[in-house]
């Protein structure tokens, strides 16, 4: 088990990837091998952009967010021990260098993506100090970036804003465990993961993947929803500035989702992949 | 004609006592007369709790609306003539001056053995450059470690989802709470997350036992033991009963489900930052902060307070905040010292005046001020 040296000499050469699902084998002594691309390429930004998509209906209708998520700290730093029998410690791990870089990196993005406000989510009035430290430099960027609003909310009540009014948020930058948490509970607003993209951003690269599991069962069955993953390479194609192929992909994709003649299974509909996939292909 | 002696000679052992406890001399003391007249006819649902006397019952005004929401259930009671009484302490952390000192409400509160709290702000930064808040000495003080939230979809308030009905329980003492925090070099701070056996075994066997009690079929353990697989795995592995009913939802996936199918009906336990997010999250789905109670128990004592804590400033005297929450908390606080006929009565009040739906306050779509709505409810009180 490892990644190939191949494909990690292919993405240091490329500064650039796109893959799908990776299956973890639950137990121990297996490193999740998403843990270790993560570490690999530094990949200290995760990307998730959730948009409410005519056709798929869902409870919510005007969901736009966009979750960032620190990815390489925080509750995830994997510092843990036991004290005593009994008593276990884990340390989360906060520094002032991941969460600039990972602030910088949203009100970048911001600014490029024309989006109109950033929101730090943090709990900072029971974690005065860790999350603290990341509020302060979120709002040190902030003040580099007077063009974008800035706010900053407990998570808790971004939690409860985001399931009555999605509506009332933008981009939001958070530390590690929350980013985790806001970025499928924003998934489950538009329709679930088989249908948001992701994507990795790092020092020495990037990587778009999908994120929802493997589904073992459908394998080779020509019956997935390639959705994810489509929309995931037109993440990649805007992160390498290629907009108007980007743009072309995803009309195309929304309109066979709008149209809801060749949908998947997932969906509600009979269709098979490679229908869904040529759907797709004669809308360009 | 015995009855009658018998209760004669309770009311004034009451008198007595409450003569002893130094409050409510008058007003117990016209509750024996009544009891004396009244006595053949006594024997009806009530008679267990007036007889009892007079329940004395902690109040924390907090911050923010608290005092107005606070205000409302004390209209509420005193127009449906309930036999509690309140100890009231302003005690609140942005107020540092003008609060009352901690042991003060804490002994208060272990006395009386119940206690209605508003919201309590949490600032960001201390005064004193304490990492503690507030909220989590009163917990730790009382050992008030759990807190359970019932989520229920409330009639004719408009939210998305529909028949939403979980229990959420809460480990509340440690954790992410435990406010061990430091800066190891300049730039580089840890926050430690503390999960003991002991008290992962404590809230599983609550949480088990609260399900039991309310008939629920199924206890949900909420989680992330794949990544902190020492910590989280501890806290799993206390939950771990034989015979038990367990399944362990990763905690994405949970909210996942949340968001699309939240009718299932569930019992969660989770440790503390996490149930703080669920919590607030299924709030959200019936309606929001100002429609859910909730309640912290410790073995001796139980604190009745919001189920989703937010201190509501922007509408602090505007009289526009929704006392339904705090009103459910008093009828559950009224069911919990065993006076259930005012408990029941409270909340068909409440029931009635949201179901007619001519009452509403601006949360819920409405124009109506907190008074309003205080008043509707009081008007239904039957």
């Amino acid at each position: 088990m490892g990644i190939p040296q191949k494909a990690i000499d292919s993405v240091n050469a490329n500064k650039i990837g796109l893959k799908g699902p990776l299956m973890t084998p639950v137990g121990k002594g297996y490193r999740s091998l998403n843990l270790a691309l993560r570490k690999e390429f530094d990949l200290y930004a995760n990307v998730r952009p959730c948009k409410s998509m005519e056709g798929i209906k869902t409870l919510y209708d005007n969901v736009d967010v966009v979750t960032i998520r620190e990815n390489t700290e925080g509750e995830y730093s994997g510092i843990e021990h036991e004290i005593v029998d009994g008593v276990v410690q884990s340390i989360k791990l906060i520094t002032e260098e991941a969460s600039m870089r990972v602030a910088e990196f949203a009100f970048v993005f911001a600014k490029e993506n024309k989006r109109k406000k950033v929101t730090a989510v943090h709990k900072a009035n029971i974690m005065r100090m860790s999350d603290g430290l990341f509020l302060r430099c979120c709002r040190d960027v902030a003040t580099k970036y007077p063009d974008i609003k800035f706010e900053e909310r407990y998570l808790d009540t971004v939690c409860l804003n985001m399931v009555q009014d999605p509506a009332k948020f933008d981009v939001l930058v958070m530390p590690n465990l929350y980013g985790d948490i806001m970025s499928d509970l924003c998934s489950g607003l538009v329709g679930g993961l088989g249908l948001t993209p992701s994507g990795n951003i790092g020092k020495n690269g990037a990587l778009f993947e999908s994120v929802h599991g493997t589904a073992p069962d459908i394998a080779g069955k020509d019956m997935a929803n390639p959705t994810a993953l489509l929309l995931s390479a037109i993440m990649m194609l805007r992160h390498l500035k290629l907009h108007e192929d980007a743009e072309r992909i995803q009309n195309a994709c929304y309109q066979v989702l709008k149209e809801g003649k060749a949908l998947t299974g997932d969906l509600g509909g009979t269709a098979k992949c490679s229908e869904f996939t040529n759907a797709i292909i004669s809308k360009l | 004609m015995s009855l009658l002696t018998r209760n004669v000679c309770r009311a004034l052992m009451q008198g007595t006592y409450m003569t002893h406890m130094g409050k409510g001399v008058h007003t117990t003391s016209v509750n024996a007369d009544k009891n004396v007249c009244y006595a053949p006819h006594s024997i009806s649902t009530l008679q267990s709790s007036s007889t009892e006397g007079r329940i004395k019952c902690t109040l924390i005004p907090g911050d923010g609306v608290g005092p107005e929401l606070v205000y409302s259930v004390q209209e509420v009671f005193k127009a449906a003539d309930i036999p509690v009484d309140f100890e009231s302490f302003f005690f609140s952390e942005v107020n540092p001056t003008l609060s009352a000192p901690l042991e003060d409400v804490v002994n208060s509160i272990a006395r009386n053995k119940c206690c209605i709290k508003g919201i309590l702000a949490t600032p960001d930064f201390s005064h004193t450059g304490e990492l503690q808040t507030l909220n989590m000495k009163l917990r730790n003080a009382l050992d008030l470690y759990a807190n359970v939230v019932h989520v229920k979809s409330l009639p004719n308030v408009k939210s998305r989802h529909r028949d939403v009905d979980c229990i959420i329980i809460r480990e509340q003492t440690e954790g992410e709470y435990s406010a061990l925090e430091h800066e190891s070099v300049p730039g580089v701070v840890e926050c430690l997350k503390i999960i003991t056996a002991a008290k992962s075994e404590r809230i599983a066997k609550f949480a088990f036992d609260y399900a039991v009690k309310m008939g629920r079929k199924k206890v949900t353990a909420v989680h992330k033991a794949n990544i902190m697989k020492l910590g989280d795995g501890l806290f799993l592995h206390g939950k771990i009963i034989p015979a038990s009913p367990i399944r362990e939802d990763d905690r994405g996936q949970l909210l996942h489900a949340d968001g699309i199918e939240p009718q299932s009906v569930r019992c969660h336990g989770d440790p503390n930052l996490y149930g703080n997010i669920v919590d607030n999250l299924a709030s959200g789905l019936v309606g929001g902060a100002g429609v859910v109670a909730g309640a912290s128990y410790s073995a001796e004592c139980a604190v009745f307070e919001q189920g989703a804590r937010h201190i509501f400033s922007g509408a602090v005297g505007k009289n526009i905040a929704n006392p339904t929450a705090m009103l459910l908390c008093s009828a559950n606080l009224l069911a919990h010292v065993n006076l259930h006929p005012y408990s029941r009565m409270i909340k068909n009040a409440i029931n009635k005046v949201l179901t007619d739906g001519k009452v509403r306050t601006k949360d819920l779509g409405g124009q109506s001020t907190t008074k309003d709505f205080t008043n509707a409810v009081i008007h239904c009180l039957t």
